[in-house]
């Protein structure tokens, strides 16, 4: 029987975890303890349903509903003076709690603080733009499309923006290999040269470690390089490419070089 | 020799040794090397370099065109994704023979530290590649050196390689 | 010879023969003759002005966030390199200050002060590049053979020091891994005044010339409100006339010592944008000057003393064996930050570069963001140019300075 390989999550594990090793956490610390983050947090929790609230890192972290995105993004760059959304992107949660993390990343440039806004939505919920506050979202929501599969309603051009246009899959899922599935591996060969040359071409060499018959690593082959494809069996030697110095046949360059005449530079100019 | 019907222009048809015409004109085609402006990522920055005051390229005789119709060679610089890959074919097709391919820096011989599903594992999958440049990024005498490999590999060249059957790819 | 078998054929998907309003399509294709990557930048043109722009982004997408999921956190320091490739370091550097931040340990004072000078130097590097390409499109092009031959003695420094000229990853979490060559100092010192009196004569030859004003005054004018909306940072926003550099207003590292101005540009266009490029470079060479004598008087530590995380210094490795256990496992099976998420925000040359790592203890981030100022600045594009001239396309997108390797990573 094969090893059972849990297809939830296929990035790279660390093969040996202690067993009695207890991760420690970034210590997180109350809102209150900021005179500006608790007058934040009074405004916003007046207004709104925040979950949780933590400052972490010396970032206020705060957890909403997701139908309120654009609601809460309004208020903070209106009241609050949060005004510029420098990031936005998803958490990819789906096998531990089914969905995305989403999260916004504030700056206020008159406070000098910053605030994280998170939020969770399940696999397939839908999120509203909040293009309509930032105009910044129209790439980041593409991208977040793009790369996790997150539905984004209202967007004027929810198209692939990283990758092609026809790619199939959302590569930064953990579902997704990171050398990319079957139809990622034969993309190019595909869309070039069609089905047919598949054979002719050959998969893609993934494998960094491949030593070839042809490959120069060899000592034993090292000067004796041949043409791709040409038959080599034992016994024949076929027509190489002879090792080749750039000195042989004579230096091009100096034609006559004169001891006494030459300089020697003591620095570059 | 026209009644015989031999065709002077098909693979080593022609019954003279035409070596001195040969040498004059790989001669000559290797002396102008005419590049295709085509830096991708990291490596462009050292062909800039190599075209740059320091690490001359002009003295080479070539000249970087940025239209494919007028080059002779593409010095591939740089990751090749297979988002790009269609448009790397295209540009190649739409050179005029004789023309080369020279492959610098390790993301375009093999896909280089990029492992991903967005790479293509090498230009090689795609085009013909004559001079593969070893480096990340290749230093600009290593340019230098794969353009002289180049021009080593086009004078040992019949002029009749254009009508070679090539590879696929 | 006939031409090899394929499947693209020849299509006219840009050119609409039957519109009635008389807009041509013009595809600013993947390959550029100007330096600035792979950017497809597809034009409606009325006549000479532009109407719609929509660029597009994506063919130098490599997967690094995914890379940053699958290889642990000393690995991945060269893979940044590559993002802005132009000033590497500054990648390396917001990504090792993201990570001590995440792992809770500070670099020693003479790291500091040695990943300071290379930054500054990469931000050398970046506005001399920058001067570079930008002239070259514009088409003064002998400033591009000028600003180079600066930028190969900014390569030269770096070399001494790391051994590469481009991709640096000069710096580790922790520190930095070597110590200053002898005479690099003096090396500094003797490139600082090459460079200032070389400004000069680059604004000599740009800043009052009447082409140059012609071609960069009032065009690609970005005011305050579009430069918040699309979340601008650096030297885009600074010219729309608003007070923000992270390294005064949220000041890391060795910033808060350092005596150094800010300039900030009032009308928001290509010109204004111009002048804070080499204003920061004289800033920048004030900075250096500043850090000499401070990496005289710094202790020898390089490297953060953080045993569960940071291997020792290579004597000790050699000599001693618990140090050499470490270092293996720490190696091989890779460091193991604790659980939390950080977002850490660095002024690299083009912006505002930011890394958000959640961690979730394992030697593998849970998730690597990049943050990349250019990826914004060229969505703002699509806002930006309508209204100009074709001409004035190039002068924009040089202007902006972007590279590609961080917008697509």
């Amino acid at each position: 029987m094969r090893k059972y390989t849990s297809k939830t999550d296929v990035q790279a594990k660390s093969y040996y975890n202690d067993r009695f090793y207890v991760t420690p956490t970034l210590p997180r610390s109350k809102a209150s303890d900021d005179e500006v983050y608790s007058k934040d947090i009074e405004a916003l929790s007046a207004k709104f349903e925040i979950s949780e609230n933590y400052v972490e890192n010396k970032e206020l972290v705060i957890y909403i509903q997701p139908d309120k995105n654009v609601e809460v993004l309004t208020y903070l760059k209106e009241e609050l003076e949060y005004d510029m959304c420098m990031e936005l992107s998803a958490v990819d949660y789906i096998a531990s709690r089914g969905g995305f993390e989403i999260f916004y990343e504030m700056l206020s440039m008159s406070k000098h603080r910053r605030m994280r806004v998170k939020t969770f939505i399940r696999q397939k919920q839908p999120l509203e733009s909040i293009i309509n506050v930032f105009k910044m979202a129209s790439w980041s929501e593409r991208e977040m499309y793009d790369m996790y599969g997150v539905k984004v309603v209202n967007h004027p051009n929810m198209k692939r923006i990283l990758m092609p246009d026809d790619w199939y899959d959302y590569p930064l899922r953990k579902t997704y290999p990171l050398t990319g599935d079957e139809a990622a591996s034969w993309y190019e060969v595909d869309k070039i040269f069609g089905k047919e040359a598949r054979d002719i071409i050959g998969p893609e060499i993934r494998d960094c470690a491949a030593i070839d018959r042809y490959d120069t690593e060899r000592f034993s082959r090292l000067g004796h390089e041949v043409p791709f494809g040409t038959d080599i069996t034992d016994g024949k030697e076929p027509e190489h490419t002879p090792l080749a110095y750039q000195e042989e046949g004579g230096v091009r360059f100096i034609k006559k070089l004169n001891e006494e005449d030459s300089v020697t530079i003591k620095e570059r100019r | 020799m026209a009644q015989h019907k031999v065709n002077y222009l098909a693979d080593g048809g022609a019954p003279i040794a035409l070596t001195t015409v040969d040498k004059l004109v790989n001669w000559g085609r290797s002396n102008s090397l005419w590049p295709l402006t085509y830096g991708l990522a990291c490596c462009a920055i050292e062909m800039m370099a190599t075209g740059a005051s320091r690490y001359d390229f002009d003295r080479f005789g070539t000249i970087f065109r940025a239209s494919p119709r007028q080059a002779d060679v593409i010095v591939i610089a740089g990751t090749l994704t297979k988002k790009h890959a269609e448009f790397m074919r295209r540009l190649y097709d739409q050179m005029p023979d004789p023309k080369w391919v020279i492959s610098m820096g390790s993301c375009a011989n093999t896909g280089g530290m990029f492992n991903t599903y967005a790479t293509v594992q090498g230009a090689d999958r795609i085009v013909p590649v004559d001079i593969y440049l070893p480096g990340c990024a290749p230093r600009p005498e290593t340019l230098q050196y794969a353009l002289m490999m180049l021009q080593k590999k086009i004078r040992r060249e019949s002029i009749f390689r254009a009508n070679k059957k090539k590879r696929l790819v | 010879m006939q031409q090899q078998v394929n499947r693209l054929k020849p299509f006219f998907e840009n050119i609409h023969f039957e519109r009635e309003d008389n807009t041509m399509m013009v595809n600013f294709g993947p390959q550029h003759p100007s330096a600035h990557g792979q950017m497809r930048l597809m034009l409606e043109l009325q006549g000479e002005e532009i109407v719609k722009a929509t660029p597009g982004v994506g063919y130098l997408h490599r997967g690094m966030e995914k890379m940053g999921e699958n290889m642990i956190y000393n690995e991945f320091l060269p893979t940044t390199d590559r993002m802005d490739y132009i000033a590497s370091t500054s990648n390396n550097y917001g990504y090792a200050l993201a990570v001590e931040q995440l792992l809770g340990i500070e670099a020693p004072r003479r790291a500091e002060v040695i990943r300071t000078m290379l930054l500054e130097i990469n931000r050398l590097m970046s506005h001399l590049f920058w001067l570079a390409t930008h002239a070259l499109d514009v088409g003064a092009m002998s400033v591009f053979l000028y600003a180079f031959r600066e930028r190969e003695f900014a390569m030269d420094l770096m070399e001494d020091y790391c051994g590469a000229r481009l991709t640096h990853s000069a710096v580790r979490i922790g520190g930095v891994p070597l110590d200053l060559p002898a005479g690099w100092c003096d090396d500094l010192e003797k490139f600082c005044g090459i460079l200032m009196t070389e400004v000069e004569k680059y604004e000599g030859l740009l800043t009052e010339n009447r082409i140059w004003r012609m071609r960069l005054e009032n065009v690609g004018v970005i005011d305050t409100q579009m430069a918040k909306q699309w979340a601008c940072s650096g030297i885009v926003l600074r010219a729309s006339g608003v007070k923000w550099d992270l390294r005064r207003e949220m000041p890391y590292g060795l910033y808060p010592e350092l005596d150094f101005d800010v300039p900030i540009g009032e009308t928001g266009c290509s010109y204004a944008r111009y002048k804070l490029h080499m204003q920061e470079m004289r800033e920048t060479v004030k900075i250096l000057r500043q850090l000499i004598p401070m990496y005289n008087e710094s202790e020898s530590q390089l490297m953060a003393h953080a045993p569960e995380y940071i291997s020792a210094p290579k004597e000790e490795i050699m000599t001693q064996n618990y140090s050499l256990m470490q270092h293996f496992v720490l190696v091989t099976q890779g460091m193991r930050p604790p659980k939390g998420e950080v977002y850490v925000a660095t002024e690299s040359p083009k912006g505002e570069l930011a890394f958000m790592i959640v961690s979730d203890g394992s030697p593998y981030a849970y998730k690597m963001k990049l943050r990349a100022p250019s990826f914004w600045h060229t969505g703002l594009l699509e806002d930006l140019l309508p209204g100009h001239q074709l001409a004035d396309v190039v002068t924009i997108i040089g202007n902006l300075n972007v590279v590609f390797g961080e917008i697509d990573r």
